[in-house]
């Protein structure tokens, strides 16, 4: 039994040893806008923070978090969805399949809580590790250069 | 793929469309129902209900969608082509996606078909909606219908006013508009159009800002246990002999494993693992001591491929006979000059980003299926085969994490059906990336031979030879197609041929289709985001350059003066207008690209010009690549893309913009990133490690136009697609004169042609 954290809530999760956080996420605590992708932490789909960093879930065990730790997920990543990212992936109509994104918005988070105002190779470089398989890249750097303002 | 013979575009015959009151809610419903019942139109249960869309009593239209949602937005694009007719405000509509239904027909969504067999229709649908609410206005407040016109769903007229709303409130007479009146409707033209053509945001973006958005992984269902499949080490042919679980067994979790035999032999060699998490069956799995019957595949390679293909067309024999205009052997022999080049691709792969699943569960022998599905008809034909007759399905469809066309192939699904029976629990099927992959039904890997003859100066006779796996042959035999040469021997698979039947005028023309028998039985292939085209327009297009090259001519005035629209290339039907809308594409990248001013060092720009599709379905589609190529190591780099993609009537253009981006972008991925290697009857690859599609960093410039004209709309889910790799081809040849005729184009392949 661990207690973790999630989105502000507290929450006791019972799974085996080495399960990854991911499906602890998605089929423990019912939450699904957390995407599985390859399994391997290649593809960024599964992107959450933990203490505020950005983690692949799929190759972070149940093991390695401290009981506590703070997990934050798409679905908590505003109190009302309209981060400054979020609103902007809007504007700027960047999902298409929408599979990767959120992920991609958790990855973009974590860079404007860095770096507020990164330059175009700096997005690229922070965003490199997360595919899109519709390939909608254009779009999230416009997004994130106008979320960051 | 040459579906639209199947399918009537506007599916009126013997139907009429009826407009009616729900006899419970206050909800207008509308949709088609079979002649013979519109007696009887008043009594419920006779005629479907919610059939393209409901109006409600606040004014609210839902439109129901057929098509999968899998990144290009075709819910929102559907509604707005209703929504002009209807004549509701945008802020009024919404959108629900349909499962399976057999009175909307044939739900198959790929080949970029979506708006162009459904345009004409929804606009009817809409049209009739809004003909019958202003009869009902003039029947309840007086005068004729021609005393009232309507805007954003509030109809005036005779000083007078009602909304649709209040109409839906009241309830309104059941009204049948027949074939004759519904063909008759006068739809706007493109002056009078406030919906379509309008960048209105896309309806399901949203919930994919906020991880609400609902895929079919996302699916849970009381009870259910996790399977998960374990495939053979090769791609095709071999047998499960035997499975030592022992290590697994005592796993808290673990439930069993199962060899899954597949009764349409689609799938070959495959293990299921059973537990009660996804995790549990992804450890067990590798606890499990499989041993194999490899099959007779189990030595072939990529090589082994490629080389069959080069004896079919070295032999020439096996060709089956697709186009076959003038003559060309006489006007080959007759030629001052032949030039002939081979082009090879491998087997891609899809990789859509959301892996491959579905969750069953049988509720009173009724068997519900949650999945996000392209081709539900096969779907259900499939499980009718299996004694599954429609009465026990229901298809819950949700979004799709990509598709691409790998879920045209509903394999995944009717084995989640057969575990869930087998299994008798609920059940989500769902597959770790590796198994995705290794189960892909690939785009075939093809051998290209082209040979042009040159009289004169100009191409006078033009000979294509491809051979791959084909699709059909694998998935849907019937519809092989006879060809040309009257021996019923000789049969076309269209979906792996189209693309190769241009737009360029030559008078003797050619094209010979070769089945690859050692790719068939080793990579069963399937169909991949703009099919063959992709393959062929690469040979094509880079020919041309080559062509260009031995005469001395500029390539863009060697495509302007065959892209001349005579003949069979004036078009017709959304095709009309023909060549000459390649060559205004074409023009349109020369000039804001800069192509043929001067470039840096090492630096050039090539084109490509493509119909993108099959010429029923052409979206006219041309680009300029900017590459720098480094001249001692063959390392290249794209610096900019300019794209300019012209389907005729275009919806959304934003949204036509973002699938040419899209796809512009696999096309680059395709041209130069994703390698697909196949090995001992395998694909090299297991994960996006070694199948490695283009990212954030592989992102050139982008300049890309859409331009929307008046004819019939085609297609816009793949265009860009095609277009891309000949034209970095053709760049890297101006750059550096390496002629690289395999993909994906690597540095080592630049090198090598440099130095050839």
């Amino acid at each position: 039994m661990k207690t973790l954290n999630v989105n502000g809530e507290s929450r006791q999760v019972d799974v085996a040893d080495g399960t990854p956080l991911l499906w602890v996420i998605r089929e423990n605590l019912a939450m699904t806008g957390t995407k599985f992708g390859c399994g391997e932490g290649l593809c960024g789909a599964c992107t959450v923070h933990v203490n505020g960093v950005a983690v692949r879930s799929c190759q972070t065990s149940i093991d390695a978090l401290e009981d506590g730790a703070k997990i934050t997920t798409i679905e908590g990543l505003h109190p009302t969805n309209e981060h400054p990212l979020q609103l902007a992936w809007i504007e700027e109509q960047v999902p298409q399949c929408g599979y990767c994104q959120s992920g991609q918005i958790m990855q973009a988070a974590e860079l404007l809580e860095i770096n507020p105002s990164p330059t175009r190779a700096e997005i690229v470089e922070h965003m490199s590790g997360n595919l899109c398989r519709c390939m909608t890249y254009d779009r999230i750097v416009r997004a994130i250069e106008k979320a960051a303002g | 793929m040459n579906i639209q013979n199947s399918k009537k575009p506007n599916g009126l015959t013997r139907r009429a469309f009826l407009v009616r009151s729900s006899a419970s809610t206050a909800v207008l419903s509308m949709g088609f129902g079979f002649v013979p019942e519109l007696a009887n139109a008043a009594t419920d249960g006779v005629i479907s209900p919610n059939m393209y869309f409901d109006l409600d009593s606040d004014g609210k239209v839902k439109v129901y969608v057929t098509k999968a949602e899998m990144g290009q937005h075709i819910g929102t694009a559907l509604a707005q082509i209703l929504a002009e007719e209807l004549e509701v405000a945008w802020e009024d509509v919404s959108v629900e996606y349909v499962g399976y239904d057999p009175r909307y027909g044939f739900h198959f969504t790929a080949g970029s078909y979506s708006v162009n067999w459904t345009f004409d229709l929804m606009s009817r649908a809409g049209a009739a909606g809004r003909i019958a609410l202003i009869e009902a206005a003039a029947e309840k407040l007086g005068g004729s219908t021609a005393d009232y016109s309507v805007s954003k769903g509030l109809i005036t007229g005779n000083g007078q006013s009602i909304t649709y709303g209040e109409l839906a409130a009241m309830g309104i007479e059941p009204r049948a508009l027949d074939e004759d009146e519904m063909g008759a409707i006068t739809l706007k033209s493109p002056d009078q159009r406030t919906i379509v053509g309008t960048s209105v945001q896309a309806l399901d973006i949203p919930a994919k800002t906020r991880g609400e958005a609902k895929y079919a992984i996302d699916a849970m269902v009381d009870g259910m246990v996790y399977a998960m499949p374990v495939t053979a080490p090769v791609r095709a042919g071999a047998t499960v002999k035997s499975v030592d679980d022992s290590a697994a067994k005592d796993m808290p979790g673990y439930i069993k494993h199962l060899i899954f035999s597949d009764p349409f032999g689609l799938q070959t060699g495959l293990v299921v693992v059973v537990a009660d998490s996804y995790w549990t069956a992804n450890q067990a799995a590798q606890k499990l001591v499989i041993d194999y019957d490899l099959g007779p595949n189990a030595n072939v390679s990529l090589a082994d491929i490629h080389a069959e293909g080069d004896r079919l067309l070295a032999d020439r024999s096996a060709g089956s006979l697709f186009v076959n205009d003038g003559d060309v052997d006489t006007a080959m022999a007759a030629a001052d000059q032949v030039i002939e080049a081979e082009f090879t691709t491998g087997p891609n792969l899809h990789m859509q980003l959301e892996p491959l699943n579905a969750t069953v569960e049988i509720i009173d022998g009724v068997h519900h299926i949650h999945t996000g599905c392209q081709f539900q008809t096969a779907l259900v034909g499939m499980l009718g085969a299996l004694g599954i007759t429609e009465d026990k399905i229901v298809i819950h469809q949700y979004l799709l994490g990509g598709g691409f066309g790998r879920r045209a192939d509903p394999d995944e699904v009717f084995m989640a059906v057969l575990l869930a029976q087998e299994l008798g629990t609920p059940v989500k099927f769902l597959y770790s990336r590796e198994a995705d992959l290794h189960t892909d039904f690939s785009r075939p890997a093809v051998n290209i031979k082209l040979m042009a003859g040159i009289k004169d100066g100009s191409i006078d006779a033009w000979d294509h030879l491809s051979a791959s796996a084909w699709y059909f042959m694998r998935a849907a035999p019937a519809n092989l197609t006879p060809d040309l040469s009257g021996d019923p021997e000789k049969l076309i698979d269209v979906p792996t041929i189209s693309g190769a039947e241009h737009w360029y005028t030559i008078p003797n023309q050619r094209i010979l289709q070769f089945n690859n028998a050692v790719a068939q039985a080793a990579t069963p292939p399937g169909v991949l985001r703009s099919v063959s085209a992709g393959c062929q327009c690469f040979a094509i297009e880079s020919f041309i350059d080559e062509i260009a090259a031995v005469l001395d001519e500029d390539p863009a005035d060697l495509r302007r003066r065959m892209l001349d629209g005579a003949g069979k290339n004036a078009g017709e039907g959304p095709s009309a207008g023909g060549a000459l809308r390649l060559a205004d594409s074409l023009n349109s990248v020369i000039e804001r690209s800069g192509y043929g001013s001067e470039q840096p060092e090492n630096t050039a720009i090539g084109l490509a010009s493509v119909p993108s599709q099959e010429r029923i379905n052409a979206a006219w589609t041309a680009c300029a690549a900017n590459v720098t190529v480094d001249k001692a190591t063959g390392e290249f780099k794209v610096n900019k893309l300019t794209i300019t993609t012209e389907p005729g009537t275009i919806i959304n253009p934003d949204g036509v913009k973002a699938q040419a981006m899209g796809s512009a972008m696999w096309g680059l991925s395709l041209a130069i990133k994703e390698d697909p290697k196949f090995e001992n009857g395998n694909h090299v690859a297991n994960n996006f490690d070694v199948y490695t599609p283009a990212r954030m960093s592989d992102l050139p410039e982008l300049d890309i136009e859409v331009v929307s004209t008046d004819n019939y709309p085609t297609g816009m889910g793949e265009p860009a697609t095609t277009v891309v790799a000949p034209a970095i081809a053709n760049a890297i040849f101006a750059a550096c004169g390496a002629r690289v005729r395999s993909l994906p184009i690597t540095a080592a392949k630049v090198l090598a042609a440099m130095n050839a």
